[in-house]
């Protein structure tokens, strides 16, 4: 595929916003768990696609080396995440977000 | 209109209408799934820019374990569904508002610092992204930052452990 790089950055930036409005808009804590997932994968897009325009410099992998880094540690986000919202379960009988208010003045 | 950017905005399609159902569907499974799609079509968008490697760890971490993490938190807790109108009023608009400002401000901050980016892709080898040249960078040059990463899960799932054990009546 040969198209400017440009427009998966914009793709991207599309991606992001839509994941910052899943944050914004949802009140499960599991859908906005998943909208920052969805935030990530964008800025991982850019970064793949200003990896592929930086040509074939040896360089251009250290992204892809990134990329890899990322999605590891997103990895490790991902499961101390999912058991935070477990906990808040048990304790609140919900994972509703406007229910976790304990620190509401 | 070349193949290629028929391709492109095929895929981009797929990517946006998967990312706007999953914010859309009231069910949390219907989003898991949609996001699902999504990461499969940057899956191959991650082909299509020569990041075989990249793609495949794409598809088994993300679309495959992690996902699967999502869905199993989902249907243990059993909270799909989620009571439709909010208790602030003002939250939709506001959030739209914002979402609408930081993308105008995406796209000020591309058109200033594309100018580099928007000619057509250089060629590249066929290895370029291959996991043999990209597992050489990083068992090489970024052989500590992978030691470190192997830590970083280890502590996660210790972490993850900790975090949802039960105490046991009777127990400490």
């Amino acid at each position: 595929m040969n198209v400017p790089a440009s427009y998966l950055v914009a793709l991207s930036g599309v991606l992001f916003v839509l994941g910052v409005l899943g944050v914004l808009i949802r009140r499960n804590a599991i859908v906005i768990f998943m909208s920052v997932e969805l935030m990530l994968n964008s800025a991982n897009l850019a970064l793949i696609a200003f990896a592929r325009a930086m040509g074939p410099a040896v360089e251009a992998l250290r992204g892809h080396v990134l990329v890899f880094f990322v999605i590891a540690v997103a990895a490790a986000e991902v499961a101390v995440g999912l058991a935070l919202i477990v906990a808040i379960f048990r304790t609140k009988e919900s994972i509703d977000i406007d229910v976790v208010n304990t620190l509401r003045g | 209109m070349t193949t290629d950017l028929a391709l492109f905005i095929g895929l981009a399609l797929i990517a946006v209408v998967s990312a706007v159902s999953m914010l859309a569907s009231r069910d949390a499974v219907y989003s898991a799934l949609f996001l699902v799609l999504n990461f499969l079509t940057v899956a191959t968008f991650y082909l299509l820019l020569h990041a075989a490697f990249i793609a495949m760890v794409q598809i088994t971490v993300y679309a495959g374990a992690i996902m699967v993490l999502f869905l199993f938190v989902i249907m243990l807790l059993g909270t799909e569904r989620e009571d439709i109108g909010g208790s602030i009023r003002w939250q939709l608009p506001v959030a739209i508002l914002l979402a609408v400002g930081l993308a105008a401000e995406l796209v000020i901050g591309l058109f200033r610092s594309a100018e580099g980016v928007t000619g057509q892709l250089p060629a590249v080898p066929d290895s370029f992204g291959s996991p043999a040249s990209v597992g050489r960078l990083l068992f090489s040059e970024y052989l500590v930052p992978f030691e470190v990463i192997s830590i970083l899960l280890l502590v996660a799932m210790v972490g993850t452990i900790v975090l949802t054990f039960k105490k046991r009546e009777g127990s400490r």
